[in-house]
C-alpha cells in the first residue's frame, strides 16, 4: 500500500465528504463498496432488513430463534422460531412405566422440575382416585420444595434478564442465590436439578435432618438479599428506563393470547391457580398475588420480585406445620416397597431394604420387582392437572388406557404459550428493547420444545 | 405385539359375550409377545378398554351448571354434540367437527359460560381403541375466569379425513397448539392462517405421535442384531 500524497487522498479511501445545507456529511466509501451497491449509491436503498437472531444467541435464552425484519432500527414483525430443543418426552412417556414417566417430565422445564413433577403427580393421583390419601406430610414437602424453586426461578430469570440488557450485577447476584436454593434442593433430593423427588402417592423420601435448619437459615438470608436487589436495581434510572413502557401487554391480549403467570398478572389479573382453584392445600396459607398495573416489563419485574417474597411467606408457613409422618401413600400397590436412601452417589434403594428383600422375605422381592418393572395400573380415562408455575398455568392432559404406561400425556407448558406473545410485544419497538421484552417473558426452551 | 394390529375383543374371543364383545382390548397375552409358543396359558389373557360411556343427567352441581348454561344459550345443542362424558368431576363435550366453531363461540361469548382462556389443545391418538374409528382427538380445554370452571372439548376425526375447524378465529392462542397437534398428528386444522410444523424440521414426513409412527430400533454392532423399537419389545403393557 502506498503512503498517501496529501490529505484528501488519505481519507478519500474511508469516506466520502459531501457539502450540503445541512454541513458537512459524510458517506460510506472504500473497499468493494460500490461494486455491492452496484452505481445505485443515488437511490435510496431499501431500508428494511432482516435479521436472524438465533437459535444460537447469549440472548434468546437457549436456543430460541427470533426473524426480526427491521426498518432502521424498528422492528416491523419478528416471528418466533422453536423446535431446537425438541426431545420427544411426551411419546418417550408413552413407552415407560407411570413412575418412570416422573424422570422424564422432570427435564422438560429444567428450572422448575419440582412443578413438572408435582403436575404429573397430581394428574396421576386423580386418575387413581387417591388423592385424598396423599399423606399431609408429602404435600406439605411438595408445597415447600415448589416455593423454594418459584423463587430459584425467578432469581434465574433476574440472573439472565439482567444480564441481557447489560446489568451484570444482577446476573452475578442472582446465580449466587439461586445457588444457595440448589444446595438445599442438594441436600434433600440428592440433585441440583432434575430430581424425580415428587412420585405418584408422595415424595421418594422424608427429608433428612438438618434440612429444616437449613432452610431456616434461608429465610434469615434471603429478605436481606432481596432488600439488596430492591437498593441495586429498583430505583435505579437506567434499570428503570430499560424496562419502563417496554413490551406492553395488556389482560384482553394476554388472555386472547393464553399468556398467564406473572405476565398475566402484571397486566393487573390477580389470577392464580394457588388461589383460584387451589391444589396440595395452598388455600390454607396466608400470601398475597401481586399485581401491577402498568403491562411492562417494569411491572412483570415488580410482580416477580414481590412474589420471591410471597414464596419466602409460605415456606415460612409450611415448616412450621411440619409435623412427623408417612410421606408416601399407604397404598403398598403404588407405593415403591423400597425407602430410598441418599448415598454418596446420589438417591438409591437403602442397604437396609436391600437386605430384607435379599435375605428374609422371598413375598417382599416379589413384589418389589414387580412394582418396578411393570409398574401399577393405572384405571381408564383422562384428567387434566394445571398448577401455578413460576411461569404461568402449567397443565397436564393425561390419559390412561387402564394399563402399567401413560397412553398419552401432553403437556401445556406456560413457556410455550407466553412464548407467542412475542410478536405482540416487540412489533413497533427498538431492537434493543427485543431483548428486555423476551426476558420478561422468561421462556425455557426445555419446556416450550418439550 | 405392535399397536398397529391390536385385535378387538370379538376378534380374539369370537365368542358369546354378546353385548360388550365390541370392547377394544388394551392387550392380550403376557408380555407383549405373540407368536413365541407361549404354552403358560398367560397368551390368553385379555385384557379389556373400559370404554368411558356417556354420563346420564343430572350431572353434579358444578357441571350441571355449565351444561344448563350451555343449553340456553346454544339451544340447537342437542345436535351438536355426541354425548358428555363426566369422570374425575371433570366434564368432556364430545362435540360434531361441523358445530366446533358455533360451540366454542357461544362458549367463550355467553355471559353465563364466559370461557375465556384456551388453556390447551392437544391430540390423543385412540388407535383400536374408539369404537367409531375415528381415532384421532383433538382436545381442547377451556376455563373460565370469571367462573372459575374448567371444560373439556374432544372432537374425533378420522386418519382419512382428518380436517377440523381451526379456533384461531376465536382463541388467538390456538395458533401454537393447533400447529402442534398437526405436526405431531396430523390433525389438518381448516381455516388456520398458517398450519405449518413447529417442532419438527419443516420436511419431515409422517407425524411422530400417532401410535401407529414407524419407531426405530438400536442397531448393536455384534452379529448384525438389533434392539427393537420400544413397541414390539417385551413388555408387560
Amino acid at each position: 500500500m502506498s503512503m498517501p500524497t496529501s490529505v484528501d487522498d488519505a481519507f478519500s479511501q474511508y469516506a466520502g465528504v459531501t457539502e450540503t445545507t445541512e454541513g458537512r456529511v459524510y458517506t460510506v466509501t472504500g473497499g468493494d463498496w460500490d461494486e455491492v451497491l452496484g452505481g445505485r449509491t443515488d437511490e435510496s436503498p431499501e431500508e428494511r432488513i432482516v435479521v436472524n437472531m438465533g437459535p444460537q444467541h447469549p440472548s434468546t435464552h437457549g436456543v430460541l430463534r427470533l426473524v426480526l425484519e427491521l426498518e432502521g432500527e424498528t422492528v416491523t414483525e419478528s416471528r418466533v422460531v422453536i423446535g431446537y430443543l425438541h426431545t420427544g418426552i411426551e411419546k418417550n412417556i408413552e413407552f415407560r412405566s407411570w413412575v418412570q414417566g416422573v424422570t422424564f417430565v422432570t427435564r422438560m422445564d429444567y428450572l422448575s422440575p419440582f412443578y413438572n413433577e408435582t403436575a404429573y403427580c397430581l394428574g396421576v393421583e386423580k386418575l387413581l382416585g387417591v388423592t385424598d390419601d396423599i399423606p399431609t406430610r408429602a404435600t406439605h414437602i411438595r408445597v415447600l420444595l415448589m416455593e423454594l424453586q418459584r423463587i430459584s426461578s425467578h432469581l434465574v430469570w433476574l440472573a439472565t434478564g439482567g444480564m441481557e440488557i447489560g446489568a451484570l450485577s444482577a446476573m452475578l447476584y442472582g446465580f449466587r442465590e439461586r445457588e444457595v436454593v440448589l444446595d438445599l434442593f442438594e441436600m434433600i433430593t440428592g440433585l441440583r436439578m432434575n430430581h424425580a423427588f415428587i412420585r405418584p402417592g408422595g415424595v421418594a423420601q422424608d427429608l433428612p435432618t438438618g434440612a429444616v435448619e437449613k432452610i431456616r437459615e434461608f429465610l434469615e438470608y434471603m429478605p436481606k438479599k432481596l432488600a439488596e436487589y430492591d437498593k441495586l436495581l429498583t430505583g435505579q434510572p437506567l434499570w428503570q428506563n430499560r424496562l419502563q413502557g417496554v413490551g406492553y401487554l395488556d389482560a384482553a391480549g394476554a388472555l386472547a393470547l393464553g399468556v398467564t403467570g406473572p405476565m398475566l398478572r402484571a397486566a393487573g389479573l390477580p389470577w392464580d391457580l394457588r388461589k383460584t382453584e387451589p391444589y396440595c392445600g395452598y388455600e390454607t396459607y396466608d400470601f398475597e398475588v401481586p399485581t401491577s398495573l402498568d403491562g411492562d416489563c417494569w411491572g412483570r419485574y415488580l410482580v416477580r420480585m414481590e412474589e420471591m417474597r410471597e414464596s419466602l411467606k409460605i415456606i415460612e408457613q409450611v415448616l412450621d406445620r411440619l409435623e412427623p409422618g408417612p410421606v408416601m401413600v399407604a397404598d403398598k400397590k403404588i407405593a415403591w416397597p423400597a425407602q430410598l436412601a441418599l448415598g454418596p452417589d446420589g438417591m438409591g434403594n437403602s442397604l437396609e431394604h436391600i437386605r430384607k428383600i435379599m435375605g428374609t422375605s422371598m413375598e417382599s422381592l416379589i413384589h418389589h420387582f414387580k412394582l418396578v418393572t411393570e409398574g401399577f395400573r393405572v384405571p381408564a380415562g383422562q384428567v387434566y392437572s394445571a398448577i401455578e408455575s413460576p411461569r404461568g398455568e402449567l397443565g397436564y392432559h393425561m390419559v390412561s388406557d387402564g394399563g402399567t404406561r401413560p397412553f398419552r400425556v401432553h403437556v401445556r407448558d406456560p413457556s410455550f404459550v407466553n412464548l407467542q406473545s412475542v410478536p405482540a410485544i416487540t412489533e413497533g419497538a427498538l431492537i434493543a428493547d427485543v431483548i428486555a421484552a423476551v426476558a420478561s417473558v422468561d421462556p425455557v426452551m426445555g419446556g416450550v420444545d418439550r | 405385539m405392535s399397536e398397529l394390529d391390536r385385535p378387538t375383543r370379538a376378534e380374539v374371543t369370537a365368542g358369546p359375550e354378546g353385548a360388550t364383545s365390541e370392547a377394544p382390548v388394551a392387550r392380550t397375552g403376557m408380555f407383549g409377545v405373540t407368536g413365541s409358543g407361549d404354552t403358560s396359558g398367560f397368551g390368553g389373557l385379555i385384557r379389556p378398554i373400559p370404554v368411558e360411556g356417556a354420563t346420564a343427567r343430572p350431572y353434579d352441581e358444578k357441571n350441571e351448571a355449565i351444561y344448563t348454561a350451555l343449553e340456553r344459550a346454544f339451544p340447537q345443542l342437542g345436535s351438536a354434540i355426541e354425548n358428555v362424558v363426566i369422570a374425575h368431576g371433570e366434564m368432556t363435550l364430545h362435540v360434531r367437527r361441523e358445530s366446533l366453531l358455533e360451540v366454542a363461540q357461544v362458549l367463550r361469548d355467553a355471559p353465563e359460560l364466559r370461557f375465556e382462556l384456551l388453556s390447551s389443545v392437544s391430540g390423543v391418538d385412540y388407535l383400536g381403541i374408539d369404537p367409531t374409528g375415528r381415532r384421532l382427538h383433538s382436545v381442547v380445554h377451556l376455563l373460565s375466569m370469571t367462573h372459575r370452571r374448567r371444560l373439556r372439548v374432544e372432537v374425533a376425526v378420522t386418519v382419512e379425513d382428518p380436517h377440523m375447524p381451526s379456533l384461531v378465529s376465536i382463541y388467538p392462542t390456538a395458533d401454537w397448539h393447533e400447529r402442534e397437534t398437526w405436526d405431531f398428528f396430523g390433525i389438518i386444522y381448516d381455516g388456520h392462517h398458517g398450519l405449518t410444523r413447529i417442532m419438527m424440521p419443516d420436511d419431515w414426513e409422517g407425524h411422530p405421535q400417532r401410535k401407529d409412527y414407524p419407531l426405530g430400533g438400536v442397531p448393536i454392532e455384534y452379529k448384525g442384531a438389533e434392539v427393537p423399537p420400544p413397541d414390539q419389545r417385551r413388555s408387560y403393557a
